[in-house]
């Protein structure tokens, strides 16, 4: 039986949640095919995140050495795909975060595997696993066919619940792999720490555009009375007012939580891409004929600054 | 110092994007085209760089059907010396696109390659990082500037991409969860550019009429014995479930009582 092997992530001693939804495309691609489902973690002093991995059933591959520390592509891309080897995976599967996006393709070469990324749900016929994916900004939904023996898919994690324990532990597998010298070096991390929750995995998640005028003050408290990640448009980033890491769209992250409000944001189709699939949003704009009001579930036309501390004044009287 | 970009003809994003009822690709007729955004940064980063390190070479490569010489003579127009079209009518998916490109820059031998981090019509962000593989290079994807776009460096049109004082290395931060990593890769390597790493030039009117005159070097997948058959094989395209519109409320306390009671997400 051919494996479907899903690629773990991990930080700090902790499996990310990505990995979760990676593992549920993983099973429903298995159902599907008739597969069996394997996973594989890469790094070094990795044991308590494949023990967590493995918790879920499933037999993980650990490649647990020095060399692996950093994420570097050339040297994971290596282990993962000896690890598919070794297990003799048809398929090869990720979430699209920023590790499998640069990662993913690169195993795909090893493997002569055909890539589809950033994939949305698993679709099919008859045996045959089909992906669906977005293309043009989310103005297009296509199905494609990955059509060489060995596959390896990103998917958005979004899209995949997060997978449930198993009814009995897996086992770990310890995987010797001989790193390729890399040719990257990585030198350093700057980590933007914050104690609000992480954006894709927030429940709730209160964003602000240009309107901010950089002042994110209203933003951040209303985010705090809610408990929520705060996320921005990309003009926001692009004037420096806010981390990279916190743009939303087709070209920052995707988000798509139980309640997205957003502050001065117009609406463009970019921003768009990346909150659509949000179960209830929230807009507040200046301009009624702002964009983003045709996607909103409630819509507020006002004025952010004085619209949002009275929002949060009233959420804390809730509570 | 020899620098490649890759440049791809792609729909206009201000262009209305629309299915066709058929549902094999999208309507073309009436949509504008124009360069990847993500490529014109590239573009941009590889003019800056020639520049700072003089004598220098940038060459424009794009994959697709004549009309993208338009895109190459917009490379072109914003400064960069010749352009490669490898020229295919029909479509070819990112792991064509890759093995095209690895056959043309084995034949060029760049000491750098700068790469759109992802092409705005798929959506696919693979290319690059395919092309580094099939070459074996190290890669740094997402390359952004350390400092913003509003920053004294970036209004001095300094390069994000710091090259090491013997050229034999390039320094890129790129844009990953979490922050901005910071790599040192080896020349010749890929660097796949993101939004944040500098804002491209507009082409000047002189600079437009010199670059009808720059050559673009014609080239095919056959020339370069390449198979396009795709390995990802589109079946259907369709249109994306439509959000309707909810409704307006007149104000905060409104909106409180139907997120509440109504939606109960707070
Ligand atoms: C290749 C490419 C990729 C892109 N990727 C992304 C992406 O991933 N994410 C993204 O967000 N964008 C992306 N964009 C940019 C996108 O097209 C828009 O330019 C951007 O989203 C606009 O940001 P904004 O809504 O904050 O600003 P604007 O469009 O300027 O809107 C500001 C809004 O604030 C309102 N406003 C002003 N003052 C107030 C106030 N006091 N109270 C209430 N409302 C107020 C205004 O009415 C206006 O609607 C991309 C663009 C390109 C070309
Ligand atoms: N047909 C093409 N011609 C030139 N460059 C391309 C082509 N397709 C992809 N690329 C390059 O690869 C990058 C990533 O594209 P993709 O992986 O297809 O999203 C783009 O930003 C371009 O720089």
């Amino acid at each position: 039986m051919a494996a479907i092997l899903v690629v773990g992530e991990q930080a700090h001693g902790h499996l990310k949640k990505a990995t979760l939804s990676a593992l549920t495309a993983a099973q429903q691609m298995a159902k599907q095919s008739g597969g069996q489902v394997q996973g594989v973690l890469v790094g070094s002093g990795i044991g308590t995140s494949a023990q967590e991995l493995a918790s879920y059933g499933i037999t993980v591959h650990a490649v647990d050495a020095a060399p692996f520390e950093h994420a570097v592509a050339e040297t994971h891309a290596a282990a993962i795909a000896a690890a598919a080897k070794a297990a003799g995976a048809s398929d090869v599967v990720m979430a699209a975060t920023a590790y499998g996006k640069d990662v993913a393709p690169r195993v795909a070469v090893k493997l002569q595997a055909g890539v589809a990324s950033d994939v949305l749900a698993i679709a099919g016929e008859g045996g045959k696993v089909l992906f669906k994916r977005a293309m043009w900004a989310g103005n297009a939904i296509s199905t494609v066919e990955v059509t060489t023996q060995v596959r390896v898919v990103t998917v958005r994690a979004t899209e995949f619940a997060a997978a449930q324990k198993g009814a009995s532990a897996g086992e770990i597998q310890k995987l010797d792999v001989q790193a390729p010298q890399a040719k990257t070096k990585f030198l350093e991390f700057n980590e933007v720490k914050s104690a609000r929750p992480e954006l894709t995995e927030a429940r709730v998640v209160v964003s602000g555009g240009r309107g901010t005028k950089g002042d994110f003050k209203p933003i951040e408290q209303l985010a705090d009375a809610l408990g929520a990640a705060v996320g921005a448009s990309r003009a926001v980033v692009d004037a420096g007012w806010q981390p990279n890491d916190l743009q939303v769209g087709q070209t920052g992250k995707v988000v798509a939580p139980q309640l997205y409000i957003a502050a001065g944001i117009s609406g463009a189709i970019q921003h768009l891409a990346g909150m659509k699939g949000s179960k209830t949003i929230v807009a507040i704009n200046k301009d009624a004929e702002a964009p983003i009001f045709q996607v909103a579930d409630y819509g507020l036309v006002g004025d952010l600054f004085k619209a949002l501390p009275e929002l949060a004044d009233a959420v804390k009287k809730l509570q | 110092m020899k620098i490649l970009t890759t440049v791809k003809r792609v729909e206009d994003y201000e262009s209305k994007i629309k299915v066709r009822p058929d549902q094999t690709w999208i309507v073309t007729e009436g949509v504008n085209y124009r360069a990847n955004p993500f490529d014109e940064i590239a573009v941009e980063e590889a003019l800056r760089l020639r520049d700072a390190n003089m004598p220098s070479e940038v060459v424009v490569v794009s994959v697709g059907p004549a009309a993208a010489a338009t895109e190459i003579r917009s490379g072109l127009a914003m400064g960069a010396d010749r352009g490669i079209l490898v020229k295919h009518d029909a479509f070819v998916d990112s792991d064509g696109v890759a093995r095209l490109l690895q056959k043309v820059i084995e034949q060029e031998k760049p000491d750098l390659v700068l790469m759109g981090k992802q092409a705005v019509d798929v959506d696919d962000n693979v290319a690059g990082q395919l092309v580094a593989e099939y070459l074996g290079w190290g890669q740094a994807t997402f390359a952004s500037k350390k400092e913003s776009l509003e920053s004294p460096e970036e209004k001095a049109k300094k390069p994000g991409l710091k090259l090491s004082a013997d050229k034999k290395s390039v320094q890129a931060a790129r844009e990953v969860d979490g922050g901005l990593e910071v790599l040192e890769v080896q020349l010749p390597a890929i660097v796949t550019v993101d939004l944040r790493l500098n804002v491209p030039r507009y082409a000047s009117l002189p600079n437009i009429m010199k670059a009808k005159k720059k050559p673009i070097q014609e080239l095919t997948p056959q020339g370069l014995s390449v198979d396009v058959t795709p390995k990802v094989k589109v079946l259907k395209v369709e249109p994306p479930p439509a959000r309707t519109a909810g409704i307006k409320v007149p104000d905060v306390a409104t909106l409180v009582q139907k997120l509440h009671a109504e939606a109960k997400v707070i």
